[in-house]
């Protein structure tokens, strides 16, 4: 997201931001939605069958795992940011055993290297 | 006969961004260029294009008798008293739009092409019949805007549908621009607006007063007033459509001379 120098110093005085820059904040937000002809309902419901099929495979923080429309040069794209708890060993745990999870939450594009 | 006509669609999905103001000053400036230019009235429910270039008075027949047959394209066809070059089709009556098919529009479009340069479509607002009509009829098109949250979004589902019809190229002018509140940072951007659309800049218009004091007298500022600011940017985009190479403006630093320097330093993008 674009950021300009007024933005920031707003941020570190903890002012409020521009007004340009909150336009540009919620037009983008609100153009990614009407550029999928997608009602927050069925991305609701997307978003819930995602998190689902992710489920099966690796164990995901629920209450942290976000699926957003982004829009940028007219291109609208599904992002999927979805924490995958891991083991101690640093190991993407799989669901079935189910008992201790220890799992501090990552983000997913974190690479496995201790393993 | 004019092989190369080009056929530009006026059009901006909110009412009230300055479609009508653009087409008519748009139509003066290449006029005086020299080239044969019609300016299309599509707004057949609410038409205004008239009004702003003074010729209300001297309507006869509309497009409507013309696509009825009951009289010739040059009878209908109103020539500007000052700039020869320009003629105006006026819109038809509103009940026109019960009958009115792309088709239609296509063919009166065809039947300018046959003597003009330019033909510039003034659009209706809305992305409903009225504009889809028009956009049959089009080649290019020109999208107005404000920097303003309804105004960009609206765009936005326009240039959508000229994408999907294949028009192009398509081009973007941002009118009603306040360098004072844009350099503040209190209005979207030339970046914003330009980033969020994805379309090339063919031109800025500053706020002016002096548009609306054009309109009351019926004279677009492009005849009389060429020293307005609004003036010379509509004439900046006049030449920009005929190729030249006319720099942009940059609004941060016309808003004023003290303390333009560190406000541009303020807009400077981090990330």
């Amino acid at each position: 997201m674009a950021m300009t120098l007024r933005d920031i110093i707003n941020k570190l005085l903890r002012r409020q931001p521009s007004s340009a820059s909150t336009a540009r904040e919620r037009l983008q937000l609100v153009l990614a939605h009407d550029r999928s002809d997608l009602s927050t309902e069925l991305l609701d419901q997307m978003r819930r069958e995602i998190l689902d099929v992710v489920a099966k495979y690796v164990e995901i923080d629920v209450d942290e795992g976000a699926v957003s429309l982004e829009t940028e040069d007219r291109m609208t794209a599904l992002v999927a940011n979805l924490p995958i708890k891991r083991t101690m060993t640093g190991q993407i745990k799989l669901k079935e055993p189910k008992n201790q999870s220890e799992g501090s939450s990552q983000e997913d594009e974190v690479t496995d290297q201790n393993s | 006969m004019a092989t190369d006509t080009r056929v530009i669609l006026i059009c901006s999905g909110k009412g009230g961004v300055g479609k009508t103001t653009l087409t008519a000053n748009l139509g003066i400036s290449l006029a005086r260029q020299g080239l044969t230019t019609a300016v299309l009235d599509a707004d057949f429910g609410l038409r205004n294009l008239d009004l702003l270039l003074g010729l209300e008075n001297r309507i006869v027949y509309t497009a409507q008798e013309v696509l009825e047959e009951e009289c010739r394209l040059d009878q209908a066809l109103v020539k500007h008293k000052q700039e020869s070059n320009l003629s105006l089709l006026p819109a038809g009556n509103p009940r026109m739009l019960d009958w009115l098919k792309p088709d239609d529009m296509k063919r009166i479009v065809d039947m300018l092409k046959e003597q003009f340069n330019y033909v510039l479509i003034d659009c209706p607002a809305g992305v409903e019949d009225g504009f889809k009509n028009a956009m049959a009829a089009s080649q290019e098109a020109i999208v107005v805007t404000n920097p303003e949250v309804s105004a960009v979004r609206d765009a936005d589902r326009v240039i959508g549908l000229l994408n999907t019809n294949a028009i192009k190229p398509v081009q973007l002018v941002l009118n009603r621009v306040r360098p004072k509140m844009m350099a503040n940072q209190e209005m979207l951007s030339i970046d914003d607006v330009t980033d969020i659309l994805a379309l090339p800049l063919l031109g800025l218009v500053l706020e002016d007063e002096q548009v609306i004091v054009s309109t009351n007298r019926g004279e677009p500022l492009t005849l009389n007033s060429v020293n307005s600011p609004a003036a010379k940017c509509y004439l900046n985009i006049a030449k920009r459509l005929q190729g030249e190479d006319i720099p942009l403006i940059d609004p941060v630093e016309e808003s004023s001379g003290f303390g333009a320097k560190f406000r541009k330093l303020m807009q400077t993008k981090i990330f």
